[in-house]
């Protein structure tokens, strides 16, 4: 009965879906603008809906209600509850559903909260945003109804091991919310070109959506990355897999988007390439969604990929991006440039930061699809890895960083290059610093990290530059956004360079009672014993680390055996120090009777996510500053271009 | 007697230390260590879901980590060792494209990029400082 | 202002990463690495003996002018049980087949061998998957076809089902 009523409101969600953007369309003919008035109304209704379809669903994985095909084939009833709350989405048909139930939430809070935008503006929106939804609710309906009935089933056939991990109560979510805000800055731009209202309204009015979808792609993707490295068992934690690179590339385009969306709210110019940038942001989310879910391309973290369902994805990401671009050439000649800049300017800065944003974009997409193109065209396979995208890549990032140390030293319009020289003479100092202590060190420590770790100082004491001098209960708060997500970059750049400087590796065979060293530890396997767990039976190796002369402390890797269904999973035993991590896998028994253990000292490497969780913490604190702020700047009628901008040195320029 | 042979026995059972299944364990020397572990860093698992045969649980893997290990400690270059591995899988086997006419886009599309983007930038700067 | 041609770069773009992303789909990746090694001479290698009284298999072994199937196998592959069937009747019909068993044992190999029939001359014992990747091969089983001259014809991914005889018999006859 629950799987009926679920099936009924995603029905109902649709077809409602269909009325708002047959309503939105219609109220831009200036006879009927008085439809207008509904729109929000129905997006409200459609999100309630969809909300409920979901619950539904949620309530069948969490009774284990196994007459319905989609609990059958990814649940189990053994299976602790949390994970049968995340199985919910740990499959296509619910992670699905949970997409088009955010979209739909995401089109309700623009209903609801968006008093910025002129009223057809806002109308075209949610028109946009319903064309958008309708095509997943079809996608639901027609090729992966997640409410299917099937008979004679006892218990389910469970959960994919791997994915029986709090990340995946986390991660998914996450990463869609950050997806479907996208589409929420795709719907104004596609609103906004329909009205003709590109301007610095338009652009304060997506920015708090940007912002929003950028921090959940910031934390899905810090989150998935610490998952994989704790799950995989091998110490890495990022492997340009197709799947990772399909999250890294919205999340370039919307921290570009993100920008640019500054530049036009604050000093309206980069209009056309404003919108072009939303397009793409979307258009990176709707790939990294059919990367994912199709198939098309092998990847560690792919799960219930299906080639058909693929097609029907791919159709949505023709219409949504082709229409879009569309629309874009047909309109975009009609809005102005906006205004005017030096190239010693804030706005030349943060245009150079675009350029090399979308480079690393086209460096990740080129690595992550030319083999694919290869393969189509020539019959070709050629793989391409870590060491392409390192070597392309990390360059152009470490340009980019530098450029973010100068950028927000810079003021708006117009500055004096020589000043600006002075201002960073403090943060080069810093820099300078790090080179003499690395190499006092005794660095052997190879060009790139050597580079990443300096560039990484430079960061760091920049970033910190604007507060200088000023006071700090009265700087605005996205203006401490701005400066802790920037910190987070430099934080996150010592993390993944100290990590390829100083990482030290161990791989050993060792019988009980024997002792090996890695990095400042001596690691002694005191005996190995049998543990039951919740669904699974797991082996588990009794390890002491010592460091110096500081007490033992007892680490217990484990390699699990599942049976629903039977798989064999490793857990790590990860130990946590304020200068790094020490990292201890249990590996198979080799001859002899020793067991393999992998030991790895890895210095500083948890920087790599605290500056991950720093950058997403600085977007919520910018995102808190501009909603606060709203208020008062609507309340004293300020034409747009009079806002303050947030100027390095206090005063605008 | 019969203690004597259990021991002789278990003697000749015991693995030796040099004997150790180099699938698993490092080389003793830490140099030739780091160059095979960034060699495995770079060649495809055959079997798996393009993952680097350091970071796989495949007993093919196990197996391409063991050749390499042996290559490099009887004193091969890396980079001999995978031209024998393409010289078996082809260029799928290796993660580090090689440099040719078929892979010069992967090089040549970010640097087309770059260079349209600066042109279309610095002719609206110029256009804007007028 | 306008520049038509700039504009519309953006759509074109689009829609070429639909038809390449369409193309992919249409021709899923099979997941199938063959051996580069197909039309070489076979590479150096030397298997001790699966089971005790039969010989191993090395490479010299091939190049006596007699064209040879080699098959790669295993007691734990249960699709070779299936293929082992058909390798009788090749070998019914005068074809030498040798065997590798990947990671195997004596008794298990033995065993394997008394329950499902015995169509091998020589069985090598790779227990650490030398040979196999000396052929560059991906997996069990795979049947390669090797000339008089030692020289790879052929390889054959997955099993062998009787569909395949005639062209596997052809290729024999090609390689004398």
């Amino acid at each position: 009965m629950i799987a009926e009523t679920g099936l009924c409101a995603l029905w109902l969600a649709a077809s409602l879906a269909l009325a708002q953007l047959v309503l939105g369309l219609l109220s831009l003919v200036p006879e009927r603008a008085t439809y207008r008035v509904m729109i929000p109304r129905v997006a409200i209704a459609q999100a309630l809906l969809a909300s409920l379809a979901f619950a539904c669903l949620l309530a069948v994985f969490v009774t284990s209600d196994m007459s319905v095909l989609l609990v059958a084939a990814n649940s189990h009833s053994a299976k602790p509850m949390i994970y049968k709350i995340a199985g919910t989405w740990g499959n296509h048909e619910g992670s699905m559903l949970l997409w088009v139930t955010i979209l739909a939430l995401a089109g309700a809070s623009i209903a609801l909260f968006e008093r910025r935008l002129r009223e057809d503006t806002r109308a075209a929106t949610l028109a946009a945003q319903a064309a958008i939804a309708i095509g997943f609710y079809a996608f639901l309906l027609i090729a992966s109804n997640p409410f299917a009935r099937i008979a004679g089933v006892s218990d389910g056939q469970g959960l994919n091991p791997l994915l029986q991990d709090p990340g995946l109560a986390f991660h998914p979510p996450t990463l869609y919310a950050g997806y479907v805000g996208m589409s929420a800055a795709f719907s104004f731009a596609v609103g906004a070109l329909l009205t003709r209202d590109v301007g610095p309204a338009f652009a304060r009015a997506m920015r708090p959506w940007i912002l929003g979808a950028w921090i959940f792609l910031t934390i899905g993707i810090t989150a998935g990355s610490y998952w994989a490295y704790y799950t995989l068992g091998w110490g890495g934690w990022w492997f340009w897999d197709p799947v990772e690179n399909a999250s890294l590339m919205p999340w370039l385009a919307a921290t570009a988007l993100l920008h640019s969306v500054t530049v036009l709210a604050n000093r309206d110019a980069l209009r056309a390439w404003t919108i072009m940038l939303s397009v793409l942001a979307f258009s990176m989310s709707m790939v990294g969604t059919f990367l994912v879910r199709s198939g098309i391309l092998t990847s560690v973290h792919s799960f219930a990929v299906d080639p058909e369902r693929g097609i029907f994805i791919l159709a949505l990401l023709a219409i949504y991006i082709v229409g879009a671009l569309t629309l874009f050439g047909l309109r975009i000649g009609s809005v102005s440039e906006g205004k005017r800049f030096d190239i010693a300017s804030r706005e030349a800065a943060l245009v150079a930061n675009n350029l090399l944003l979308c480079i690393v974009l086209v460096v990740v997409m080129a690595g992550t699809l030319y083999p694919l193109f290869l393969e189509a065209l020539a019959g070709t396979k050629i793989s391409v890895g870590a060491p392409y995208f390192n070597t392309v890549a990390g360059p152009v990032a470490i340009i980019l960083l530098v450029l973010l140390a100068a950028g927000p030293l810079l003021r708006w319009r117009r500055d004096d290059p020589r000043q600006l020289l002075d201002r960073l003479a403090m943060p080069v100092l810093v820099a300078a610093a790090t080179v003499l202590a690395l190499v006092l060190l005794g660095g052997d420590i190879g060009a790139l990290p050597m580079l990443g770790l300096v560039t990484a100082a430079l960061v760091i004491a920049a970033s910190l530059a604007p507060l200088w001098k000023r006071n700090l209960r009265r700087t605005p708060l996205f203006t401490w956004g701005m400066v802790v997500a920037h910190v987070g970059c430099g934080v996150s750049l010592a993390g993944m360079a100290s990590d390829s400087a100083f990482t030290q590796e161990n791989l050993v065979a060792m019988a009980p009672g024997e002792t090996r060293d890695i990095g400042p530890f001596r690691v002694t396997l005191e005996g190995l014993r049998e543990v039951p767990g919740p669904n699974y039976v797991a082996l588990e190796a009794v390890l002491s680390s010592r460091r110096g002369d500081e007490a033992p402390e007892e680490m217990l890797p484990q390699l699990r055996q599942f049976s629903d269904p039977p798989m064999q999973t490793t857990q790590a035993a990860i130990k946590t120090y304020w200068n790094g991590q020490l990292y201890l896998v249990l590996g198979d028994q080799s001859e002899g009777g020793r067991w393999v253990v992998r030991m790895w000292w890895k210095p500083f490497v948890t920087l790599i996510w605290l500056g991950g969780a720093m950058i997403a913490f600085g977007g919520g604190l910018s995102l808190l500053g501009r909603v606060r702020r709203k208020q008062p700047a609507r309340a004293a009628h300020l034409p747009p271009l009079a806002a303050p901008a947030p100027g390095p040195v206090g005063q605008p320029a | 007697m019969r203690r004597l042979l259990m021991a002789l026995v278990a003697l000749l059972l015991a693995t030796p230390l040099g004997a150790q299944d180099l699938a698993e364990v490092s080389l003793p020397d830490p140099r030739q260590e780091a160059e095979a572990v960034a060699l495995m860093d770079t060649i495809r698992c055959v079997v798996c879901q393009g993952q680097p045969i350091s970071g796989s649980n495949a007993g093919l893997a196990a197996d391409m980590r063991r050749i390499i290990r042996e290559r490099i400690a009887a004193g091969e270059t890396p980079e001999q060792v995978r031209a024998w591995l393409v010289e078996r899988y082809g260029d799928w086997v290796s993660l580090q494209p090689r440099a040719s006419t078929t892979t010069a886009p992967l090089w040549l599309l970010p640097l087309l990029a770059l260079a349209g983007g600066a042109w279309i930038a610095s002719r609206r700067l110029r256009r804007r400082a007028r | 202002m306008k520049r038509p041609v700039l504009i519309w770069l953006p759509a074109l773009f689009g829609l070429l990463l639909c038809g390449l992303f369409y193309a992919g789909l249409r021709n899923p990746d099979d997941h199938i690495i063959p051996s580069t090694l197909v039309g070489k001479p076979l590479p150096e290698f030397d298997t001790p003996a699966a089971l005790p009284g039969r010989g191993g298999v090395a490479s010299a072994d091939f190049t006596d002018g007699k064209p040879r199937l080699l098959n790669v196998f295993a007691s734990w592959c249960v699709p070779c049980v299936q293929e082992v069937g058909v390798l009788a009747r090749l070998r019914e019909r005068g074809v030498d087949i040798t065997g590798i068993a990947i990671h195997d044992s004596t008794t298990e190999v033995a065993d394997f061998l008394a329950r499902n029939g015995d169509p091998y001359g020589a069985i090598g014992l790779d227990n650490e998957g030398r040979t196999q990747v000396a052929f560059g091969s991906t997996g069990v089983p795979e049947t390669f076809v090797i000339d008089g001259t030692g020289r790879i014809l052929y390889q054959h991914i997955g099993v062998v089902t009787d569909a395949d005889i005639p062209k596997l018999l052809d290729l024999m006859r090609e390689g004398r």
